[in-house]
């Protein structure tokens, strides 16, 4: 057995409280509990056997009744997978295979298997300041009941009881949370233009479409916190008056599409979702649509056009969707990391929330830690750590002996931070000064083998290939900074062409009708800001500093004929 | 409806708060460029070419799809924007391939006005030269590619006032393109009436009338707003 | 050295690259003002005149046509290079017009047409067709672009007066792309 079902419905807080209560009491009855991380990276080296081996294992050894085996979440270093925790012991199991499962079921009272330890003591773990991924992947995502017994829906229900709608708004105001989609924008403040708003229906969407290359926070949160997203939903729901949502997910995250539908279905049985929510007066009720991965129907007023069933183009705005969004009603759009801060800033408080961060950006935030690193993975910090702490001690540095470079934030309308900014710190001001961009919390590590041309022109081809068409300046302008860009690596570029780019980058970056365009010019003016010289060193002595273009100190043009134009 | 006050490049001028920028600026005698645009069709918002400044916002607001508000102070013409606004158009002349002179509409047509009133005597930014196709299989029209700035005038007209929705755009970024019906060709379209409306419409040369020599296609989509006046008194 | 100080008149040239020689046609229109023109600037090189090599120091160089081959490539290379003002008359130098027309389809796609199936052995024959026909000043640095398919002989007159008399013309509203 991995888990209990309950059947009743919750209809109070003494109702939750119990269930709580005797599901801690069924966990209690283990002496020993492990989890086995069933997040996308570990299933897909098969954490799904190791999982299915402890359980016969313990099975075979007679153990049933004192060890419980749960599919736990994401521990965030992601590289090391398939990973398996024994909370009780600290411990924690990287490169797990199902062979290995007879060693970790007899270690469980005695000694570890040192062999397969994973230091969970180090900087990656213990820098980290978790809120939205608290449960440290110790939580099974597809059960109800073990997410009530960690505490699960005690804030929606006692946002209904004690709060007015107009109260949870405050609540969200005074946290200082800001939207974890990328701009940053208050949630309180939205939340309160939607609450104004009078409409006959309202929405809310939670958007999880999440394109940016590499980054796959909100994948992770929605497959390790499906409830909690979707509490945070409802306590949107309640406080802006909407009864009906959305959550707006891209087909290709088919385990969080798969946990969401089922945690909708689940929380919808035990009365947590739909009509008269904890026999109080919220309706609301959550719908699952999926994206086909474009990467612009992340942009609010395209993802609306795509749930309305037309193609997911971007409208100019105003009118806001808080104004007038799905069906031409008040809506409320916010990211699954937004949603996923609410539960706690509803349990422990906005005063508590707002001691996290810095004066200007509030709480933790995700980032998926890649490129150029010793740690990669999912990472959570409070706002305002440094670029340093986060590339030197949770990131553990640059490896091989290489030179860090570059941090790139803020995906394809992010920008590129050298060494010098180090210090600086990672809130959303102080990205913006940088010509980066917080974004959804992608952070590319790049060394002295990343030839920064390169790098511009990897998110401008990203950028053109991702260009819905509509406008003219991103589909015309992003295709040719694209060819331009390929031609300076290649050697073809010229000074001239150089003052035309950035002259583009301008009429880009002011003219596009959506983020995606007016983000695009990003990579390429915070390269041309922090490394002009290795423009210069393409254009003016044909070499790539990097080696990337062509072997450090060779030519980087092609052999051409006389013919090409 | 409420009419507001509001200044247009220093001109004091009332206008109704449903109405945008661009129209209430044309009332008062100010031109604003644009080209994806047209009355009595819905506003797209895509050509870029009606930006304008508004006093208090760093961004950009585009005449055609922004209302007017009270004390709301704009202007619609800088250095900046008629620079913007010619790197735009001449980004349309290197997406396709507009060849004027041999054009059925040269002389009648919108983006080669614009290229003249914003002045451009050259095009600095590279041409792409793309592959494009022409349809002629059409009885009474025929589509060149090489001319459509994937405005969708044609495909709002023929949506909105006829009711066939014959054309849309298909793919993405650059590799945008006009089609009809599922791909297929014009002449082999189910929906299509021939009411011609979406040739009026066009701005360019891109679709034009069989048997039309080079500077002979003339348009008049002016009817489109007798028709949505029409439309209006009726319901 | 004659004792009276003769100022030499300004040498104008004309060149024609891949063109229909209507721009060139157009020049003539201008009739009798030509010849009024022609007492103020020297007409030292032109397929219209009898001369076999292009000057060392021209002022006004007016060229007709695209770029489209190597022989066009290198004829405009040399201009620029002895030409003070260059000018781009005309949609075919300004902007490739009808000889870009084959652009899209490759160097190779356009011989096998104009030549039925086999490739002509082409260098010993005609100059080397380049993979674009392209505008002069994707090439060389151009000074004054005058579009028009041709441009009118009134505008032709209006450009060389007013570059002759040391100004900057305003085509605006004269001429235009297609025209
Ligand atoms: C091109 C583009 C892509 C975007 N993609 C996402 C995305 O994947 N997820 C997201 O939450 N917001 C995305 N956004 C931002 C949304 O438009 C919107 O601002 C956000 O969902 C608001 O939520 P927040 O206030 O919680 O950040 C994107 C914006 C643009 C312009
Ligand atoms: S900026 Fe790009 S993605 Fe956005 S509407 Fe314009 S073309 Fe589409
Ligand atoms: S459509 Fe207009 S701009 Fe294009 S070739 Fe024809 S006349 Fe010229
Ligand atoms: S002719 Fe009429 S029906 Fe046919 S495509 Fe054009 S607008 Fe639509
Ligand atoms: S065919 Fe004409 S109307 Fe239609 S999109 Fe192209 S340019 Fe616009
Ligand atoms: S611009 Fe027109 S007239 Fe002049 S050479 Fe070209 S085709 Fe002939
Ligand atoms: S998915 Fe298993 S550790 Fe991240
Ligand atoms: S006319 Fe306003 S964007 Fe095209």
């Amino acid at each position: 057995m991995i888990d209990r079902k309950i059947t009743q419905q919750i209809s109070s807080a003494e109702d939750l409280a119990k269930v709580a209560a005797e599901q801690l009491e069924w966990q209690a009855q283990y002496q020993h509990r492990v989890f086995v991380c069933m997040g996308t990276a570990c299933q897909s080296v098969q954490s799904g056997a190791v999982l299915a081996a402890l359980q016969t294992e313990i099975k075979n050894k007679g153990r049933e009744n004192e060890c419980l085996v749960s599919p736990g979440g994401c521990q965030g270093n992601c590289a090391s997978a398939p990973l398996v925790s024994v909370p009780e012991q600290d411990l924690l199991y990287q490169t797990v295979q199902p062979a290995d499962v007879e060693e970790i079921v007899d270690a469980l009272a005695g000694k570890p298997v040192s062999r397969l330890l994973c230091d969970n003591k180090g900087d990656f773990f213990s820098k980290q300041n978790r809120v939205v991924t608290n449960h440290r992947g110790l939580l099974n995502p597809e059960s109800i009941e073990d997410y009530i017994a960690a505490g699960g829906f005690r804030a929606l229900l006692k946002a209904l009881a004690e709060f007015s709608p107009d109260n949870v708004v405050q609540e969200l105001q005074k946290s200082g949370l800001r939207g974890r989609g990328g701009a940053g924008y208050p949630t309180g403040l939205k939340w309160s233009t939607v609450a104004k708003a009078r409409a006959e229906q309202k929405y809310v969407i939670c958007n999880a479409d999440e394109g940016d290359p590499g980054a796959f926070m909100n994948r992770s949160v929605l497959e390790d916190y499906p409830f909690r997203v979707l509490e945070g939903m409802a306590i949107a729901a309640y406080a802006v008056g909407a009864s009906k949502g959305y959550v707006y997910v891209r087909a290709e995250y088919p385990l969080a599409v798969e946990r969401v539908t089922k945690a909708i279905r689940s929380a919808e049985k035990h009365g947590l979702l739909g009509n008269k929510i904890g026999s109080m007066s919220l309706d609301f009720h959550v719908e699952i649509r999926l994206g086909a991965g474009a990467f612009v129907c992340g942009e609010e007023t395209a993802l609306i056009s795509s749930i309305e069933g037309g193609k997911g183009l971007p409208c100019p705005r105003p009118p806001y969707p808080a104004e007038s969004g799905l069906w031409g009603m008040p809506t409320l759009i916010n990211n699954v990391e937004t949603f996923a801060n609410v539960v706690p800033i509803i349990t422990n408080g906005a005063e508590w929330y707002a001691t996290i961060g810095t004066p200007r950006s509030k709480g933790t935030k995700t980032f998926a830690l890649s490129g150029r690193i010793i740690n990669t993975g999912l990472v959570e910090v409070p706002l305002g750590t440094s670029l340093r702490q986060m590339i030197f001690d949770i990131g553990g540095g640059v490896p091989d002996g290489h030179k860090f470079k570059a941090v790139q934030t803020g995906g394809p309308a992010g920008g590129c931070i050298p060494e010098e900014h180090l210090d600086a710190t990672i809130d959303y001001e102080t990205l913006m000064e940088l010509g980066s961009f917080m974004g959804s919390g992608g952070m590319i590590v790049m060394d002295d083998s990343s030839c920064m041309v390169d790098v511009a022109k990897f998110f401008m081809q990203f950028c053109a290939a991702e260009s819905c068409g509509k406008c003219v300046p991103c589909r015309v302008g992003t295709a040719h900074m694209h060819d331009m860009l390929d031609r300076i690596t290649k050697g073809e570029g010229t000074m001239e062409e150089l003052g035309q780019l950035e002259s583009l980058c301008d009429v880009v970056k002011f003219t596009s009708l959506c983020g995606l365009g007016q983000g695009a010019p990003n990579p390429v003016l915070s390269t041309l800001r922090f490394f002009k010289s290795e423009y210069l060193a393409h254009i003016v002595e044909h070499t790539c500093p990097a080696g990337v273009c062509a072997p450090i100190g060779q030519d980087i043009r092609r052999p051409t004929c006389a013919l090409s134009p | 409806m409420r009419v507001v006050t509001l200044k247009i490049n220093d001109q004091e001028m009332s206008g109704r708060e449903d109405e945008d920028i661009l129209h209430v600026a044309r009332e008062h005698g100010i031109e604003i460029p644009t080209l994806c645009q047209l009355d009595g069709i819905s506003e797209w918002g895509g050509c870029r070419l009606c930006l304008v400044e508004i006093e208090g916002s760093a961004k950009l607001s585009a005449a055609c799809v922004t209302k007017v508000s009270e004390g709301m102070v704009v202007n619609t013409e800088s250095e900046r924007l008629s620079g913007y606004r010619k790197t735009i158009v001449e980004m349309l002349f290197t997406e396709g391939n507009h060849i004027c002179s041999v054009c059925v509409s040269n002389n009648n047509c919108e983006l080669q006005d614009m290229s003249s009133d914003l002045k451009i005597d050259h095009i600095s930014l590279p041409y792409r030269y793309p592959a494009r196709t022409v349809d002629a299989s059409h009885d009474l029209f025929i589509f060149d590619a090489n001319r459509c700035i994937l405005c969708t005038r044609c495909v709002r007209v023929c949506d909105q006032v006829e009711g066939a929705h014959t054309w849309d755009i298909a793919g993405r970024g650059i590799q945008s393109q006009l089609i009809s019906d599922l791909h297929q060709p014009w002449g082999e379209s189910d929906s299509c009436t021939s009411c011609g409306k979406c040739v009026e419409a066009c701005p360019t040369g891109a679709l034009f009338e069989k048997g039309k020599a080079a500077g002979e296609m003339v348009k008049d989509p002016k009817f489109l707003v007798y028709l949505a006046d029409m439309k209006a008194e009726k319901s | 050295m004659s004792t009276t100080e003769v100022k030499a008149l300004p040498k104008l040239a004309t060149v024609w690259l891949d063109g229909c020689s209507g721009c060139h046609m157009s020049l003539l229109d201008m009739d009798h003002r030509l010849l009024t023109l022609l007492e103020k600037v020297d007409l030292v090189y032109s397929p219209l005149v009898d001369q076999k090599h292009f000057p060392d120091d021209v002022d006004i160089t007016l060229v007709e046509g695209a770029v489209s081959s190597e022989s066009d490539l290198e004829k405009i290379l040399m201009v620029r290079r002895h030409t003070k003002i260059l000018v781009s008359l005309g949609d075919c130098a300004v902007t490739a017009n009808v000889p870009s027309l084959r652009n899209p389809l490759g160097v190779n796609a356009i011989l096998e047409r104009v030549s039925n199936g086999g490739l002509p052995k082409q260098p010993d024959t005609v100059p080397l067709l380049c993979a674009h026909a392209r505008p002069v000043h994707t090439v060389v640095k151009v000074d004054l672009y005058v579009p028009g398919c041709p441009p009118s002989a009134d505008t032709i007159h209006t450009v060389l007066t007013e570059l002759l008399a040391e100004k900057t013309p305003d085509l605006h509203g004269i001429t235009r792309f297609g025209l």
